[in-house]
Order: structure tokens, then C-alpha cells, then sequence
């Protein structure tokens, strides 16, 4: 196995035992499965649409996330930097993109753990009606690419500040505005005065705008490569202000 | 070998560090001293290249560390200072952690932990995890994540900060025993460690190196080195004072106590002629009693606070010749 990947996969396996370890994870994984629910079923109402699809369901992950993934992105760096243990894992031969990379897989993974948890709604939905899988599938890859995102601001805040708080609220308010500047009461306004191109540019920038086509059923590789650029150059910023922290 | 080359940097305006150049060989171990805040921790920082120096580099075992750190931290084994572990791990799998970083698995792996594990005394406490271990046993458990690979340069900041006196004396020696065929360099603002330790000391103040040299040709730098310490029973002062004074070689006399014992310290005029003979020999023609009698090594501490605070008038000097 080549040396980037054997490290990294090390850094990403630590960071999961840790969220095991610590109550931080069971506390997530409750928290989230209840609000998701409440909202599904008590706010949405998924029984009473009458409908055997998850738009119910799927349409709360953009603002449940808002504050879910950055409460698990806070201590990424923000602990390490506190406890002192960056000292030990920035002075082990690894590279610094082996250990975000590391870091920032586990995180993912964790929150994709706790979305594979939501499965006895697709079962409720195979129960009661046919729903079409095509477009759950795709609504969770669009979901688990979403959290990612997310994720890749928090894990850039993180590295910001030593306080979990500061990184916690920091991350809360850039993914807001990732979320806000697609979600159509937004889009409306800007309409009124603003040349389409704008309006567009703006929207297409937005969280919301790529997870909508996602969450239809629209798995466009445009979206997927949206994604994966915003976490990538989220990582990198990441690791530019980690070494400039450092000196 | 080690070869440290002209290491600054700056925080801000304030340097911390000023051009810090030295060279340590295998088999020597070498004890940072100085004043909190000195630059100590900082210089320990660089050598292993957790902070990019302003200027200057480390070489460690021929491999520049700023600019190929990977292949350079390979060859290092760190302990930073307040020897963090991850607190929801347990100390064995910490360990396994460090071992996989390094390169190692399967038995090989196994081994070397066992082997780390009896060396630092852990085999009680591996399957617990590190929040509730005592500050001596995580201290350890750093320490063990350090020497886990067999690497030829060490670099300890504080080793022993924290240990109990037992614990103190144990790690002291692992590191004397490591010193024989490994490059170290540790920190500490115990003196005595220096001497139990330490082949080099180097004292460090304002981020200026004041002083490198083997303790014991530091500890001749004291104003007390050579001279004779004496107490007599029964013996009165002025005359005591009137015999020894006449001795050649005898610069001046010190009177430490006159109450009951006369405890004398007697300077010497030179150090190449040693004092303590003629003394004795004054003191049994006198027929004083000795109660003992020895020559002074100096005193660490005294060289120290000596030769730091030469430094903070270096430092004090170099700001006002900025102005």
C-alpha cells in the first residue's frame, strides 16, 4: 500500500476509535436520529402526505446539518491544539495532508454511520407503498456529499482557533451562508433587481441549489464535482492556516 | 550527528531564539538550561520542525529538516513539553497508534511495544485510558511513544517534569543508559539533572546560548571552585584566622559560622595549587580539631544565575543599541 494512503487510513482509523470512545458520538448519533425524526414526522408529516417517497425526510438534512456537522467538526483541530497533541502529531513522519485527509475521512464516515441509521424509514416507506429507490439512493449520496461540505468548513474554522465555541459558531454562520445564498426566499429577492447572472452565480455557489437537483433524483456529475471541489479547497485553505498558525 | 546552524525566529519584533548554532554528536547528551521563557522549548520546537525557524536550520543524521522533514522526523524521537497523549485513548493502543505511524506492524510491532512497555515501567496501567492516569504515568506513556522506535537522535523537553522522586531517578538513568549510543538533547531547569545526566550543558537566556560546556568545567566558572571548606571544633576565630592567613596561597577567608563550630570557606589564590594540604597540615601543627574538611566544586546554580543574568544584560544592551 502506497505510504500517503497506509497514513492516512492510520489517522482516519485513531480518529473513529476516538469518537467511539468518547460519549461525543453516542450523544451525536441520539440527538440526530431524533431530531430527524421529529422533523420528518411531526413537522413534515410523513404519514399524512400520504406519499412512499423521503422528500419529508431529506429536505431537513440542509438545516439539521447546519448545526449537527459543525458541533462534530469543532474539535477536529480545536482539541488537538488544546490538549497540545498537535505538538506530537505535527513531529510524527507524516504529512499534513495525510493527517486533515485522515482526520476529515473519520469525521465523514462518522456522519455517514449516523445517516445509514436512518433505515427503518425506507423501510416504513417499502411497507407501505413502492417507493422509487433510484431517487433515495441518490438523495443520500447528495445528503453524505452535503455533510462533507459542511464538514470541510468546520474542519477549516477548527484550525482557526483553539476554542471549540468560537470554531463551533464560526462554522455555523459560513454554512449558513453557503445554505442561504441558494434557497429560493433568497434567490426571490435577489430577482427583483439583480441581472440573472448574478442571481445565478450567487445561487450556484449555494449548498442548496446542487442538493435540490440531487434530492429530486438527479445524480449530474456537475453536482458531485461541486462538492468535492468545495471540500477540497476547504482542506486546502485548512492546511494553509495551519502552517501559518504554526510560525 | 546533529548540526544546528544559525537557528532564529522571530514572534513578531520579539526574538526568541538568536542564531542558536551548535553540534552534538552520538554518545553525548546534551541539557538545555535557562529562565522560563529563554527560548528553550522554542529551539526544541524547531529542531524537530514544529515551528519553521526565521533563518537557519537543523540537520539531523544529514537530513535538513525544513526541507525534507518527513525523512528527518524518522530518525527523531520527540517528548514535548507536558507530554501530551490523547486523553480518550488507552496507553497500549496510544502506542500502537505511534508504532503504525513509524512504520511498524504485525509482530515486529507487537514487540516493540511490549519491550517499550516493560522499559517504562506501563504494564499496569495499558488498558486504561490516559485521562485518568496520574501526571507521572501519561509523562511516561510520551516518553514511551518517544523511544518506541529505536531512534538514534532523542530530543526530550522537560523529561522529567512532574515524576516522583523514584521515577525521577529511573527515567534519569534510561536516559544515561540511551546516551551511550544515541544523540539527545533535553531540557530541564533542575541543575542536578544536569549533572546526573548530562555529558554537555548548554544554558540558554533571552534566546542567546551564554554558555556550552561539560558541567563540571561549568561548575568551575563559580567564584566557590577550589576553594577549602573547614570545620573545627573547639577553636577560636582570631587565631584560627591569624594562622591560616599566613599560608601561602591563601587569598582570603570566609567566615559561614562562629557560633559553636568555626566553619570556614578559604579561597584559594589559584587554582593550579591546591589548598586543601597546606590547611590540613596548618590545621593538625595547630592541633585544631577537624571536624571535616573538603574542597569545593562550585555550585551550578551559582554559574547559573551567574551567567543568565549576563545574558539578560546582553539582551538588555542589544535593545538599546536598536534604539
Amino acid at each position: 500500500m502506497p505510504r500517503t494512503l497506509r497514513n492516512t487510513k492510520i489517522i482516519m482509523l485513531r480518529e473513529l476509535t476516538g469518537y467511539f470512545g468518547s460519549p461525543v458520538a453516542y450523544v451525536f448519533i441520539v440527538i440526530f436520529l431524533m431530531l430527524i425524526g421529529f422533523f420528518t414526522f411531526s413537522v413534515s408529516h410523513f404519514y399524512e402526505a400520504g406519499q412512499a417517497d423521503l422528500r419529508s425526510h431529506f429536505e431537513w438534512y440542509p438545516w439539521l446539518f447546519l448545526f449537527l456537522v459543525p458541533s462534530v467538526a469543532m474539535r477536529l483541530w480545536a482539541d488537538e491544539k488544546r490538549v497540545g497533541t498537535i505538538e506530537l502529531i505535527m513531529t510524527l513522519p507524516i504529512s499534513l495532508t495525510e493527517v486533515i485527509l485522515g482526520k476529515f475521512l473519520a469525521a465523514w464516515i462518522f456522519i455517514g454511520i449516523a445517516q445509514v441509521l436512518t433505515f427503518p424509514l425506507v423501510l416504513s416507506t417499502m411497507y407501505l407503498g413502492n417507493p422509487d429507490f433510484g431517487t433515495i439512493f441518490c438523495a443520500y449520496v447528495g445528503s453524505f456529499l452535503m455533510g462533507g461540505a459542511y464538514l470541510s468548513v468546520g474542519s477549516m474554522t477548527s484550525a482557526i482557533t483553539r476554542s471549540q465555541v468560537v470554531s463551533f459558531i464560526l462554522a455555523v454562520v459560513a454554512c449558513l451562508f453557503m445554505v442561504l445564498s441558494g434557497w429560493p426566499p433568497v434567490t426571490e429577492a435577489l430577482i427583483g433587481w439583480a441581472p440573472t447572472w448574478l442571481v445565478n452565480l450567487v445561487a450556484s455557489f449555494s449548498f442548496m441549489t446542487h442538493y435540490q437537483s440531487i434530492q429530486r433524483g438527479v445524480l449530474d456529475f456537475r453536482d458531485i464535482f461541486y462538492y468535492l471541489s468545495f471540500i477540497f479547497f476547504m482542506l486546502y485553505t485548512n492546511g494553509i492556516i495551519l502552517l501559518t498558525r504554526k510560525s | 550527528m546533529i548540526e544546528i546552524k544559525n537557528l532564529t525566529k522571530f514572534f513578531g519584533p520579539k526574538k526568541a531564539v538568536n542564531n542558536v548554532s551548535f553540534e552534538l554528536k552520538k554518545g553525548e547528551v546534551l541539557g538545555f538550561l535557562g529562565p522560563n521563557g529563554a527560548g528553550k522549548s522554542t529551539t526544541m520546537r524547531m529542531i524537530t520542525g514544529f515551528i519553521p525557524p526565521t533563518s537557519g536550520t537543523a540537520i539531523i543524521g544529514g537530513v535538513d529538516i525544513t526541507k525534507s522533514p518527513i525523512e528527518a522526523l524518522q530518525k527523531i524521537g520527540y517528548l514535548p513539553e507536558n507530554a501530551p497523549v490523547y486523553p480518550e485513548m488507552t496507553a497500549r493502543s496510544f502506542l500502537e497508534f505511534c508504532a503504525e505511524v513509524r512504520g511498524f506492524s504485525g509482530v515486529e510491532k507487537n514487540k516493540r511495544i511490549d519491550e517499550t512497555i516493560e522499559k517504562c515501567f506501563l504494564k499496569d496501567v495499558i488498558y486504561q485510558s490516559v485521562s485518568t492516569l496520574s501526571k507521572g504515568f501519561k509523562q511516561r506513556v510520551c516518553f514511551a511513544q518517544s523511544i518506541l522506535h529505536d531512534p538514534d537522535y532523542l530530543i526530550m523537553d522537560e523529561p522529567t517534569d512532574g515524576l516522583d522522586p523514584n521515577q525521577k531517578h529511573e527515567v534519569r538513568s534510561m536516559i544515561r543508559e540511551m546516551g551511550i549510543n544515541k544523540a539527545i538533547i533535553l531540557s530541564t531547569h533542575i541543575l542536578e539533572e544536569v549533572d546526573a545526566v548530562c555529558t554537555r550543558a548548554m544554558i540558554i537566556a533571552n534566546g542567546h546560548v551564554v554558555a556550552n560546556d561539560k558541567p563540571e568545567q561549568l561548575r568551575a566558572r563559580s567564584g566557590l571552585h577550589g576553594a577549602v571548606r573547614l570545620t573545627l571544633q573547639n577553636a577560636e576565630l582570631e587565631a584560627v584566622k591569624n594562622s591560616f592567613n599566613v599560608l601561602p596561597g591563601v587569598k582570603e577567608i570566609e567566615v559561614l559560622d562562629d557560633r559553636q563550630k568555626l566553619n570556614l570557606r578559604i579561597y584559594p589564590e589559584s587554582l593550579t595549587v591546591p589548598l586543601a594540604d597546606k590547611v590540613l597540615k596548618c590545621a593538625t601543627d595547630n592541633s585544631y580539631q577537624i571536624e571535616s574538611i573538603y574542597t569545593e566544586q562550585g555550585r551550578l546554580d551559582e554559574v547559573f544565575r551567574m551567567i543568565t543574568e549576563v545574558g539578560e544584560a546582553r539582551s538588555r544592551l542589544d535593545r538599546m543599541v536598536k534604539h
